[in-house]
């Protein structure tokens, strides 16, 4: 593998951001690849934004993306795909959550919560992708696997082997909560597989 | 076997291949992992200490008794721990003993990005600083080495970033654990004048060694490239360099007190121009330039704010890159939990319109919008200290309040309580108990009743703590029972002396299931007056001019009830979260 892949994964504190980040990372690893992954822990977690940095090749020096160096933006929650558009490569592409988490200013009525998401995507240029994350992570048998099919979904764009995929999944989760995780991977892989462009 | 580590999980790994015996430390964003990896290796006893000062105590105690030591924590940590730190680095160690500090470039989640590597030069111990996971388990191994070889505490130092950031670690066998017998020896450990005066010209003779040391370990290393282009550099400030300046020659320094300024001068003597890059101070910088050697530094550099590729690339080459998004989007920053009861205590003091000094913790998020309940935050402890001082100050009528954690109680309230019972100032101070400390990710406290590696020990008594310092007012109360709370806190600020209230409910999200079903709003009933929003519950938002409640994010604790003056929240029975 000659170029970095670097994936932005960004959304709302509690939404799995970090283990989605390290099942990523830990495929990457077994499929022979230099791999660094960075994220910021504290504050954060309560209920604010967000973001996981994982980037993969042959040598990765710096543990965070350079702006306009993204291949690939995975958003948990659809405003936070906006905050981090400038980080896109100009052929990247959006894979978004549809959801929305109401941040605490929208909450009390001191901000809007943007209307247009969907068409400032559509004009934004990338490739999007719009998932309904928390239908199939409840098919699969947990909402809160939602950070698994959008996992899956990126996984059907990305060119690491799947028993890679498997391997790391099964690193971080065991019996019953492996078995409803990687239903939820497998869920969302068929979404990527199946959804254009 | 290869595996992806944090910079933490390697530190942890480095420490058990190192055949460290004893490690402590106080949690604290972005260090604490450290400790809890450590914990999983059995061979080592691990414990989280009540405060820096005593975790680091704790390790060298044991470093000098013979056992490799470890006292992991971050920058502000060694705030706390400094007064130790500088003694120790006088009289040595036995065993090896490494102080880690982890400091917060960019303030992720602190109160200040002081740079420590100052406190390495302070105090005048060796320091090493890795540039990714890999380097973090090497330095720490070899850091225990170089501790020994030249009988002196060393720091380990690392930034967010190689702390949280995950990379590729080769995993080793562990040593052997080697005891170095204990000799009593009054004239190394005992730091009194007489001897200290001795000690100090140990430490000067000591630091000309390692500078030594410090010209020809491969720590310090040269990668050449580019004749032109020059550049002295540390920690992960030499990966955003190496990927800003692919080409460029690198004095790529792993140990960076003392610096090798032989090794620097031959560096810049064979480069047109050289750098130096570094995060925060310039630290290394003013040290070479005093050195009469000429570099540039902070004239291309801002000393505020963490570095990236990004703003190597601004300050390098003013590189401005694109806007894409908007910056019109709401702002979503940090709030206390959905079910977390202890916000209630902040809607009463705003009643109360009480001056409010908090503490570090996940409450000093009831500083912020809608719940706007608190005057200042400084330091662990200081909610008491600063609380004394307003009351010395304001008038008289004017309640003040102290809020603060179980975990910071014990960690630097107990002896400003003390001080504010013996100086008979009038306060109130409420410890929010969740028996936890919370915010760095949930670690036992004394509080928890459960040590680090899983003992049961008995559970900290705050009631009676408080009325054993001579507290004038002590209650216990449970914050979801807003009525007896709301009593008890107008009882404590009328009291004239120090009350205590003791605000007692476990994190919602360590114990997820104290409440059954999630709230749900009766909207045939609701006035739509919106008072349940001014509670900043992350589970109620606004939506098309109505309040709703997300039972995806509600934990069904009934504050929202509790507040509502139609009585149009009501509890499901069907609990969502299955």
């Amino acid at each position: 593998m000659a170029e970095t892949i670097n994936v932005l994964i960004v959304g709302v504190g509690g939404q799995g951001i970090v283990a989605a980040s390290n099942v990523l990372a830990n495929a990457a690893l077994a499929a022979g690849c230099d791999v660094k992954q960075s994220e910021v822990h504290g504050m954060a977690q309560r209920g604010g934004a967000v973001s996981s940095h994982v980037r993969f090749g042959t040598a990765v020096h710096s543990p965070v993306i350079p702006l306009g160096e993204a291949q690939f933006l995975l958003s948990f929650e659809k405003l936070e795909t906006l905050r981090w558009l400038d980080y896109l490569a100009d052929d990247a592409m959006v894979i978004v959550n549809d959801y929305r988490i109401d941040p605490i200013t929208v909450a009390g009525g001191k901000a809007e919560y943007p209307a247009d998401i969907e068409s400032r995507l559509a004009s934004s240029g990338y490739g999007t992708l719009l998932i309904d994350g928390m239908k199939k992570a409840e098919a699969a048998g947990n909402f809160k696997s939602v950070n698994m099919v959008l996992l899956g979904v990126l996984a059907a764009r990305l060119d690491l082997p799947i028993d890679t995929w498997k391997s790391a999944i099964s690193r971080r989760f065991s019996g019953e909560t492996f078995a409803v995780n990687w239903r939820a991977f497998e869920l969302g892989r068929a979404a990527g597989l199946n959804a254009e462009p | 076997m290869k595996r992806l580590f944090s910079g933490n999980e390697a530190v942890a790994r480095g420490a058990f291949e190192a055949g460290v015996q004893v490690a402590a430390a106080y949690p604290g964003t972005p260090s604490t992992e450290i400790l809890e990896n450590i914990a999983q290796y059995p061979q080592i006893y691990a414990e989280w200490s009540v405060n820096e000062k005593v975790a680091f105590e704790v390790a060298y105690g044991a470093a000098v008794a013979g056992k490799r030591a470890l006292a992991a924590m971050k920058h502000v940590g060694v705030n706390v721990a400094s007064d130790a730190l500088m003694t120790a680095a006088y009289a040595g160690v036995n065993a090896g003993m490494v102080l880690v500090s982890a400091d917060d470039p960019g303030m992720h989640s602190s109160q200040n990005e002081q740079d420590n590597r100052y406190f390495a030069r302070f105090a005048q111990i060796p320091m090493l600083e890795p540039s990714s996971s890999a380097e973090a388990k090497a330095f720490a191994k070899l850091a225990f080495e170089i501790s020994e070889a030249f009988d002196t505490p060393i720091m380990l130092r690392m930034t967010t970033r190689i702390c949280h950031g995950r990379g590729v670690v080769e995993l080793e066998e562990p040593q052997p654990v080697r005891t170095r017998p204990y000799v009593k020896d009054p004239q190394k450990y005992v730091m009194m004048p007489a001897n200290a005066r001795v000690r100090r010209t140990v430490l000067l003779e000591r630091m000309r060694r390692l500078a030594e040391y410090s010209e020809t370990t491969p720590l310090n290393r040269v990668e050449e490239g580019d004749a032109e282009i020059g550049i002295i550099t540390a920690g992960v400030s030499y990966t955003y360099a190496r990927e800003v300046f692919p080409n460029a020659s690198f004095l790529k320094l792993g140990m960076t007190n003392p610096l090798p300024m032989r090794k620097i001068a031959e560096f810049i003597s064979r480069h047109r121009q050289v750098y130096v890059i570094e995060e925060l101070e310039p630290f290394m910088e003013e040290q070479i330039k005093a050195a009469g050697l000429n570099v540039r530094g902070t004239d291309l550099q801002s000393t505020a704010g963490e570095l990236s590729p990004d703003v190597l690339r601004r300050r390098f080459f003013g590189t401005v890159p694109k806007k894409a998004a908007g910056n019109d989007l709401p702002a979503r920053p940090p709030v206390m939990c959905a079910g977390c009861p202890h916000r209630a205590v902040f809607s009463v003091l705003r009643k109360h319109r009480a001056v409010v000094s908090s503490d570090i913790g996940c409450y000093t998020l009831g500083a912020l919008q809608p719940l706007n309940a608190i005057d200042s935050v400084l330091c662990m402890g200081a909610s008491i200290g600063m609380a004394q001082g307003y009351a010395r100050v304001l008038e008289p009528d004017r309640p003040v309040v102290a809020v603060l954690g179980d975990s910071t109680f014990i960690h630097a309230g107990i002896p400003a309580l003390v001080n504010a019972v013996y100086n008979r100032v009038k306060m109130t101070v409420v410890i929010l108990d969740n028996r936890i400390t919370a915010m760095t990710g949930h670690q036992e406290n004394p509080a928890s009743g459960k040590t680090l590696q899983g003992e049961q020990v008995p559970v900290f008594d705050f009631e009676a703590v408080a009325r054993a310092v001579g507290a004038a007012y002590v209650r216990t109360v449970d914050p979801i029972e807003t009525e007896a709370l709301e009593r008890a806190i107008g009882e404590a600020i009328a009291c004239d002396g120090v009350s205590v209230i003791i605000a007692s409910r476990p994190c919602a999200l360590v114990d997820r299931h104290q409440y059954t079903g999630v709230m749900m709003i009766d909207k045939d009933t609701c006035s739509e007056c919106r008072l349940c929003l001014r509670i900043g519950c992350p589970a109620m938002s606004l939506r098309d001019g109505s309040v709703v409640i997300n039972p995806d994010l509600c934990f069904g604790c009934s504050l929202c009830s509790q507040i509502c003056p139609k009585e149009s929240i009501h509890r499901t029975r069907v609990n969502v979260e299955g």
